[in-house]
C-alpha cells in the first residue's frame, strides 16, 4: 500500500520530466545539433561538484517559494504575492539586521523572525482583502508585489535607508555584522549556505503541521469544503487570514539564505520572479515538502546548466521551455496516472470473486 | 407497449467494492419504474451508466431496441434519456432560467442566447406539467424542494424521453410528494417513460407500474404493486426480516438543552427568515420540527449552532449564549449536529472517512488534543461507527465520496452521536436511508433521548416525526404556528398546518 503509493508519486513527475526533455529532443534537433550531445554536456557542467553547490543554495530559495506556494494551494489560495512577500522579508531582515547588535546566534534568529513578520505582515493586506472585502488574492497579491518593489526602492534611497556603496551602481541596505551572519560549509572551492538546513526543518515543520495538528486539519478542510469545515466549528475565514499569513511568513525566507551567507545586504540586484516559480514548484512536488524539494532542485539545475548550450549557439532560453513543459506535462501526467491507479485497483477487485458486494478490509 | 430500456448482464467495479454485478432490467414504455434496495445496493451506480456517467465494466444496455454504448451525458441526452441526480448539481450563483439552459443554451449564430426564446419554452414546460418555478429568481435562494423541480425542468427542457430520478421524494414533504407524483403521471400519460429510486415503500406501491429490487449490487426480482407488499419488498430488499425499533422509556429532565426566546432573522436582502421564535427543548425530550422546505428550518438550525447571529432575540445552548458564542464551544459543550445537506456540510468528500471522523471532534478529546489529532483514535473510533450503524464501506481509509448516499448519512449520524451529546441538532437524519438503517437511526436517537439527550428533529417525514417526536412543532414562513401533541393528532391536521392553514 505504502510502497505503490510513492512509487505512483513518483511515475507521474518523472513521466512529465521525460516528456519535456522529448519536446526539447525535438526542438534541438530542428536546430540541426546534436541533443544527446547537448544533454550529455548540460548534465557534466550541472554535476560538475563547484556547480553543484551553486544549484543547491538556489534550490533553498525556491524551495522557501515551493513551500510557501504549497501552503497556499493547500487552502486553494494562489499564492502569486511571494515576490513581494520575499522582498519585505529579505528587505526588513537587512535593515534590521544591519541596525542592531546582538550575541551570534540571537542575531540570526532576529534577522530570521523579521524577515517571517515581515512576510507574513505583507501577505496579511491580500488576507483581510480576501476575507473582509471580497477581493480575490491574486489580484490583490500581483498590485502587492508592484507597491513592494516600489516602497522598498524608495526606502533604499541613500537619504533614508539605502546605502550606495564607492563603485557600485546597486542601492543597498547596510551591511550586516558578523554576529548577524550565517556560516558557511566549504566544499569544492565552493560555500554551501547553511540556511539549507534551516529550510528542511521548514518543509519538516510544514509537513508535521498539517498532516498531524488539529491546525493542519483545519487548514485542510477549510480548503476542501468551507462550509463543512465552518459547521464543524473551524472559524473558516479566519483560518483563511491566517494561512495567507502563514504562506507569506514562509515566502519572507526566500532571500534569507542568500542575505545571511552572501550578501549580507539586501539590494536592488536580487532576483524576482520567485512567484511563478514557487507556484510551479508546489505544483510539480504536489504539494509534498519532499516533492517540492526536487523539483527546486531540478530547477536549479536546468537554469545553471542551460547556459554552457549557449557555446553550442543554442539560447539558454531553452531552459524556459523545458520547465514549461514540465508544468505543462505534470498537470496531464497526475491526471493520467490517477485514472491507471484507478482502473488496476478495479481489476484487482473484479478478479477477486465475491459474493458478497461489500469486501471487508483485510487488516 | 414496447421495453424503452433493455439492461443485460451490467457489471461495476470500484476499489474495494463491486458496485453492479449481473443486472438486468426491462422498462416498459410510458410506465414508472421503481428500483428500491438498500443503500449501497448500488441503484444510484446503475442509474448513472444509464446516463452515461459511469462506464460498465461489462454488460449491455439497449435503447429504443437499439444497442448502444454511452460514452459520456450528452450521448444519453441525444438519445432521450435526462437524469435528475440524488445530489443536486445546479450553480448557486445563478438563476433557475440560466440553471436550466446551461449547456443547451438555444442560441442566434452559434453563440447569442436567445433568453426571451428560453424563458417561453422553459415557461411552456412549466405550466404544461405544472411545475411551479420562477425563471428569473436565483438559485440560492431555493430550498431543496424547489431546487428538485428546477432539475426535472431542466432535464424536460433537454427534450428527455426517459427521466431518471434517484431520489426524488427524499427530499419533499407529503404534499409535495403527491405533486409530484401528479407531474409524473402527467409525464406518462404523456408517454414519457420514468425510473425512480426510492426508499420508501409505501410511495413506491403507489405510483409504480414495476418495481425492481436489488440486493448487493445485482437486481433480485421484478413485481407488479398489485402482486407485493410491503413485507415482501423489505424482505427481498435486505434478504431477511426488518429491525424494528423500539421504544425508549422517557424521562425528561428539568434541564433546558434548547432555549430560544424571541429569535427573528431578517436575511441581507432584507427578507424576514424568522420572526419571534419561541422553542424549548429540556433533556430526555424529542422535539420535532415539521415544516415545508424553505420555511426558517435551516435558518433557525443555523442560530442555534452559532453559524448565523439572530436580528433580534436570544438563543441559548446548554446554558451558551449561542448568538456570542463559537461554533466549536457549541459542539463542544455537547451538541451534535446532522446538516440537512450532507455532502456541502457534513462532509469534506474527498478525504478519507477516518478524517470525516475528526471532523467537528477535532476540538477535543479523544480524537484529538489541543495541538494533535489522534490519527490512531479516529481510525479505530471510525471502524465503530462502520460496523454499529452498518456503514457499507470497504475500509475507512477510502474517501467520503466513495459511499453511496445513506452510507455517507448513516456514518455522519454515527459520528454524530458519538460521544454523548446533550442536544442533538438531527436535520433530516434519515433522509436517503434504507429502512433497516432507518431503525437503526431511531433506535440510536431513542436511546440517546432515554440517556438524557434533547434533540430537535428537523424532518420533512411524518412517519418519522409520528414515531419519534414527544411534541412536534409546526414552522411555517418563519414562525412557530403551531406545538402538537403527536398522540392526539393526525398526519393529516399536521400536513394542514405546514402549509399554513388554520386549523379550525
Ligand atoms: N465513485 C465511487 N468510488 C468507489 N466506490 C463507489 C463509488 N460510487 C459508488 N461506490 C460504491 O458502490 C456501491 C453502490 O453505490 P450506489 O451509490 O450505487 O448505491 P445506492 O444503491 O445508490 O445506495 P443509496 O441508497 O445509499 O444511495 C457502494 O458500496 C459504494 O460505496
Ligand atoms: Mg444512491
Amino acid at each position: 500500500m505504502m510502497k505503490s503509493k510513492i512509487f505512483w508519486g513518483t511515475v507521474a513527475p518523472l513521466a512529465a520530466i521525460l516528456n519535456s526533455l522529448l519536446l526539447v529532443y525535438v526542438i534541438l534537433k530542428f536546430r540541426g545539433v546534436d541533443p544527446i550531445e547537448m544533454f550529455k554536456l548540460m548534465a557534466s557542467y550541472g554535476f560538475d561538484p563547484r556547480n553543484l553547490v551553486s544549484e543547491l543554495n538556489q534550490t533553498v530559495a525556491y524551495y522557501m517559494a515551493g513551500v510557501a506556494a504549497a501552503i497556499g494551494f493547500k487552502m486553494l489560495l494562489f499564492n502569486i504575492g511571494i515576490d513581494g512577500q520575499y522582498r519585505m522579508g529579505a528587505f526588513f531582515g537587512g535593515v534590521v539586521g544591519a541596525a542592531v547588535s546582538l550575541p551570534p546566534i540571537l542575531h540570526v534568529l532576529l534577522i530570521i523572525l523579521t524577515a517571517m513578520i515581515a512576510g507574513g505582515l505583507w501577505a496579511a493586506i491580500a488576507g483581510y482583502l480576501k476575507v473582509r472585502r471580497g477581493v480575490s488574492e491574486v489580484i490583490s497579491n500581483i498590485m502587492l508585489n508592484f507597491i513592494a518593489a516600489a516602497i522598498i526602492a524608495f526606502l533604499l534611497s541613500p537619504s533614508l535607508l539605502g546605502i550606495l556603496p564607492e563603485g557600485s551602481q546597486t542601492l543597498q541596505t547596510r551591511e550586516i555584522p558578523a554576529s548577524g551572519r550565517m556560516p558557511t560549509i566549504k566544499a569544492f572551492d565552493s560555500e554551501i549556505y547553511t540556511f539549507l538546513f534551516i529550510s528542511i526543518a521548514v518543509g519538516v515543520a510544514y509537513w508535521v503541521m498539517l498532516n498531524k495538528t488539529v491546525f493542519g486539519f483545519n487548514l485542510r478542510a477549510t480548503g476542501l469544503s468551507f462550509r463543512a469545515a465552518r459547521a464543524s466549528g473551524v472559524n473558516a475565514p479566519r483560518m483563511i487570514f491566517v494561512t495567507t499569513v502563514l504562506s507569506g511568513a514562509i515566502a519572507g525566507l526566500v532571500g534569507i539564505g542568500t542575505l545571511l551567507s552572501d550578501t549580507h545586504s539586501y539590494s536592488m540586484a536580487f532576483p524576482a520572479g520567485y512567484a511563478f516559480t514557487g507556484l510551479s514548484l508546489a505544483l510539480l512536488g504536489r504539494n509534498h515538502p519532499v516533492g517540492i524539494f526536487f523539483a527546486a532542485f531540478l530547477w536549479s539545475f536546468l537554469e545553471r546548466s542551460a547556459p554552457v548550450l549557449e557555446f553550442e549557439g543554442v539560447p539558454p532560453e531553452i531552459v524556459i521551455v523545458m520547465q514549461g513543459a514540465i508544468v505543462l506535462s505534470i498537470v496531464v501526467a497526475y491526471e493520467v496516472v490517477a485514472r491507471i491507479n484507478l482502473r488496476q485497483q478495479q481489476r484487482a477487485v473484479g478478479s477477486v470473486a465475491v459474493d458478497s458486494s461489500i469486501t471487508k478490509e483485510a487488516n | 407497449m414496447g421495453n424503452v430500456l433493455e439492461v443485460v448482464g451490467i457489471e461495476k467495479n470500484y476499489p474495494g467494492v463491486v458496485a453492479n454485478r449481473n443486472v438486468s432490467l426491462n422498462v416498459t414504455e410510458g410506465s414508472i419504474h421503481s428500483i428500491i434496495g438498500e443503500n449501497g445496493a448500488g441503484k444510484s451506480t446503475l442509474m448513472k451508466i444509464l446516463y452515461g456517467l459511469v462506464r460498465p465494466d461489462a454488460g449491455s444496455i439497449k435503447v429504443f431496441g437499439e444497442a448502444i454504448a454511452l460514452k459520456s451525458p450528452q450521448d444519453a441526452i441525444k438519445l432521450g434519456i435526462g437524469m435528475v441526480h440524488q445530489h443536486f448539481k445546479l450553480a448557486d450563483n445563478a438563476t433557475v432560467l440560466e440553471n436550466v439552459i446551461l449547456g443547451s443554451e438555444p442560441t442566434r449564430f452559434g453563440f447569442v442566447v436567445k433568453y426571451d426564446e428560453a424563458r417561453k419554452k422553459l415557461q411552456e414546460i412549466a405550466d404544461h406539467y405544472g411545475l411551479e418555478i420562477d425563471p428569473d429568481e436565483s438559485l440560492a435562494n431555493l430550498g431543496v424542494g424547489e431546487r428538485q423541480r428546477v432539475e426535472i425542468a431542466k432535464v424536460l427542457f433537454r427534450g428527455a424521453k426517459i427521466l431518471i430520478l434517484d431520489e426524488p421524494t427524499a427530499v419533499l414533504v407529503p404534499q409535495e410528494v403527491e405533486e409530484l407524483f401528479t407531474n409524473l403521471r402527467e409525464l406518462v400519460k404523456k408517454g414519457l417513460t420514468v425510473l425512480f429510486i426510492s426508499h420508501k415503500l409505501d410511495e413506491v406501491l403507489s405510483i409504480a407500474d414495476d418495481i425492481t429490487i436489488m440486493r448487493q449490487g445485482t437486481t433480485v426480482a421484478t413485481r407488479k404493486p398489485k402482486d407485493t407488499n410491503k413485507k415482501e419488498l423489505a424482505e427481498l430488499m435486505v434478504g431477511g426480516e426488518l429491525p424494528k425499533p423500539r421504544a425508549g422509556n422517557q424521562k425528561v429532565s428539568d434541564e433546558k438543552v434548547l432555549a430560544i426566546n424571541g429569535a427573528s432573522y431578517v436575511r441581507e436582502d432584507g427578507r424576514q427568515i424568522l420572526s419571534g421564535v419561541n422553542l424549548e427543548i429540556h433533556g430526555g425530550e424529542i422535539l420535532g420540527l415539521a415544516g415545508v422546505e424553505g420555511n426558517g428550518q435551516s435558518e433557525l438550525i443555523e442560530l442555534i449552532m452559532g453559524l448565523l447571529t439572530p436580528s433580534s432575540g436570544t438563543v441559548e445552548v446548554l446554558g451558551l449564549n449561542a448568538t456570542t458564542s463559537l461554533t466549536r464551544d457549541i459542539r463542544n459543550a455537547g451538541v451534535a449536529y446532522i446538516p440537512q445537506d450532507r455532502q456541502r456540510d457534513g462532509l469534506l468528500m474527498t478525504a478519507p472517512l477516518w478524517e470525516n471522523r475528526v471532523l467537528g471532534h477535532q476540538f477535543a478529546e479523544p480524537l484529538a488534543s489541543s495541538i494533535w489529532v489522534n490519527k490512531g483514535a479516529a481510525i479505530s473510533d471510525s471502524k465503530r461507527v462502520v460496523d454499529e450503524f452498518d456503514v457499507r464501506t470497504p475500509g475507512v481509509n477510502v474517501l467520503a465520496s466513495a459511499l453511496s448516499g445513506g452510507n455517507q448519512q448513516k456514518f455522519i449520524v454515527g459520528r454524530e452521536l458519538s460521544g454523548n451529546p446533550k442536544l442533538i441538532v438531527a436535520a433530516q437524519p434519515t433522509r436517503g436511508v434504507d429502512v433497516g438503517a432507518q431503525a437503526i437511526i431511531w433506535d440510536h436517537l431513542m436511546k440517546a433521548r432515554s440517556g438524557g439527550a434533547g434533540v430537535l428533529l428537523v424532518s420533512a417525514d411524518l412517519d418519522e416525526l409520528f414515531s419519534l417526536s414527544d411534541r412536534i412543532a409546526v414552522i411555517y414562513n418563519g414562525s412557530i404556528v403551531s406545538v402538537l401533541n403527536p398522540a392526539k393528532t393526525t398526519p393529516e391536521a399536521l400536513g394542514l398546518a405546514m402549509t399554513g392553514a388554520k386549523s379550525a
